[in-house]
């Protein structure tokens, strides 16, 4: 009984975490459906997201959602800038180019960010740290709630844009074949800009996320979550939006479950650990299609 | 002067050379199509068919010479403005979108309209001409037979309700019988007004319903005329006729 409710309290934890890696998995993931590119960069856009966030709250005196959303659209404007400056002009370039370029892009992003905010950690402030639900002796804590409540809520409203949305259906039509969707007057430019916004949006929201349920931050802190993340996108088949959420949450669980029965230290191992195995058993990760395009 | 205005080919396309990083695939390609017409384009593999059209939709852009459309330079322009011109590509090996369905991929094709009950009446004129895509409009288009989605491609490219349709190769790796029907819609396509600018390895086929042809070797254009007068000429019935 013991052990059924601490299994229950990991995979609550696990969830919350696991979110956060969804939405940083799905910009990944529609970032390289439309254009091939892993952005290296994406990890960075999160940490962004999060000190935007900071600020609106510390300084702006905003309450959690108007940060939320601050964060969000500074940040989604932010994706698409580098996009428009760093990677627009090598479109036609060898991919390992545009590769190198968002190393590079990365390295920018932190070390200008540690310029203008230092390189010390920020203390996010306390919220939601009082609120708690608990059912059994199993707690979810308000910023929990708060995470899983938040994620629900974006993946319910990106799904309804990319299914429903003309945008979403060119943004289909894009990552299916540029070229063709350029024939049907698609503006092929235009799409892979929304896709950025949308993704570095999701991460913004996301960093914010992370500030509040651990309550630290650093220019440094998206280095580890978007390699997470990045194997949260090809566990769960790279390209595809659901795989990219069920990756994360896999993902999430399984650090929860190892961190609290296993040892924390072996967490992070037992992520790349996972990526590794299903790689081996299923290349193209858990949605993915093995058989590429028919001819 | 009225009358040389009206004269003025629908496409005009003049000296275009056009390349694939070193390789030379046009050479100064000249051809014109007027309104209303089936014109051909016919040729072995990798004589520049394809390319021709590419670079008339705007998928690649010429090094030199031009490309007129009702007047307008659009050599260079930008593919997906292209379409918003009036003229909509089928192209090769259809290119449907395949994990979209059947509806969907038509939608696409009216990508640049805005008139809904315009795209609505289409529709039924595309279902009309196709009863087989209205019997399967939720389905993935991936999941269509070949001819299915040559129809599917064909539809889709009428979404936009062209006045040139540049069609590429629609008989490829259809049945004989398959390939009849495709054929005889595309008459009918050019019989309700939309101009045709059809490449085929099919020459026989081709030549049967174009007004004028003409024939492309290594990226140069070797033969035009009338369609009647290619299919009779000796140089096109032992190179693409088959005797
Ligand atoms: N993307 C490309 N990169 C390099 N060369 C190309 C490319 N596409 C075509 N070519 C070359 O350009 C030439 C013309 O090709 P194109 O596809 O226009 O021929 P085609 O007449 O359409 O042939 P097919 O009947 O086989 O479709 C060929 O020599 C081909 O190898
Ligand atoms: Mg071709």
């Amino acid at each position: 009984m013991e052990l059924l409710q601490q299994v229950v309290q990991q995979l609550i934890n696990g969830i919350s975490l696991g979110s956060i890696y969804a939405l940083i998995a799905l910009g990944y993931t529609m970032i390289y459906g439309i254009i091939k590119l892993i952005n290296f960069a994406h990890g960075d856009i999160y940490m962004v997201g999060a000190y935007i966030g900071f600020f609106a709250i510390t300084q702006g005196g905003f309450s959690v959602v108007p940060a939320l959303l601050i964060s969000l659209v500074t940040t989604g404007l932010l994706g698409m800038l580098v996009e428009r400056i760093a990677y627009r002009p090598l479109r036609k370039a060898p991919r390992i180019s545009v590769l190198i370029t968002a190393i590079g892009v990365s390295f920018f992003i932190e070390y200008t960010s540690m310029y203008f905010v230092s390189p010390t950690p920020r203390t996010f402030p306390q919220m939601f740290g009082d609120v708690a639900v608990s059912i059994g002796g199993i707690v979810i804590n308000g910023q929990q709630m708060l995470i899983l409540g938040i994620t629900a809520v974006l993946m319910v409203l990106l799904t309804y844009i990319v299914q429903k949305t003309k945008t979403g259906k060119a943004m289909r039509a894009a990552s299916f074949d540029t070229e063709t969707a350029e024939l049907m007057g698609i503006n092929s430019d235009r799409i892979i800009s929304i896709t950025f916004g949308i993704g570095s949006a999701l991460a913004a929201v996301a960093g914010v996320l992370v500030g509040i349920y651990y309550n630290s931050i650093d220019p440094l802190m998206g280095i580890m979550p978007g390699l997470k993340a990045f194997v949260a996108a090809v566990l769960g088949g790279i390209g595809i939006l659901p795989g990219a959420v069920v990756g994360g949450l896999i993902l999430g669980v399984v650090e929860a479950l190892v961190s609290g029965f296993v040892s924390s230290t072996f967490r992070d191992a037992a992520a790349f650990a996972i990526l590794i195995l299903v790689l081996l058993v299923r290349p193209a990760g858990l949605f993915g299609k093995n058989t590429k395009e028919k001819v | 002067m009225a009358d040389a205005k009206k004269k003025e080919p629908m496409l005009a396309i003049d000296g275009i050379d056009v390349f694939y990083g070193a390789i030379h695939a046009l050479k100064g390609v000249s051809l014109t199509v007027n309104e209303g017409e089936i014109v051909t384009l016919i040729g072995a593999n990798g004589a520049g068919k394809s390319t021709t059209l590419r670079t008339i939709s705007g998928l690649l852009a010429p090094k030199k010479g031009s490309v007129r459309f009702l007047g307008k330079d659009i050599a260079g322009m930008k593919a997906h403005k292209v379409v918003a011109e009036g003229i909509s590509q089928v192209p090769e090996g259809r290119r449907i979108f395949a994990e979209m369905t059947v509806m969907e991929n038509l939608d696409l094709g009216a990508f640049i309209r805005k008139d809904r009950d315009g795209i609505e009446k289409d529709r039924k004129m595309v279902f009309e001409r196709f009863p087989r895509l209205l019997e399967r409009k939720d389905q993935l288009a991936g999941t269509l037979s070949g001819g299915e989605q040559q129809m599917l491609a064909m539809g889709r490219a009428l979404m936009s309700r062209p006045k040139l349709l540049l069609l590429d190769e629609p008989s490829m790796g259809l049945a004989p019988l398959l390939i009849r029907e495709i054929f005889e819609i595309i008459q009918d396509i050019n019989r309700a007004g939309t101009t045709v600018l059809l490449v085929e390895q099919n020459a026989n086929m081709a030549l049967s319903i174009a007004n004028r042809a003409y024939v492309l070797e290594t990226g140069r254009i070797t033969l035009s005329g009338s369609a009647k007068e290619l299919a009779a000429s000796d140089e096109v019935r032992k190179a693409y006729l088959g005797g």
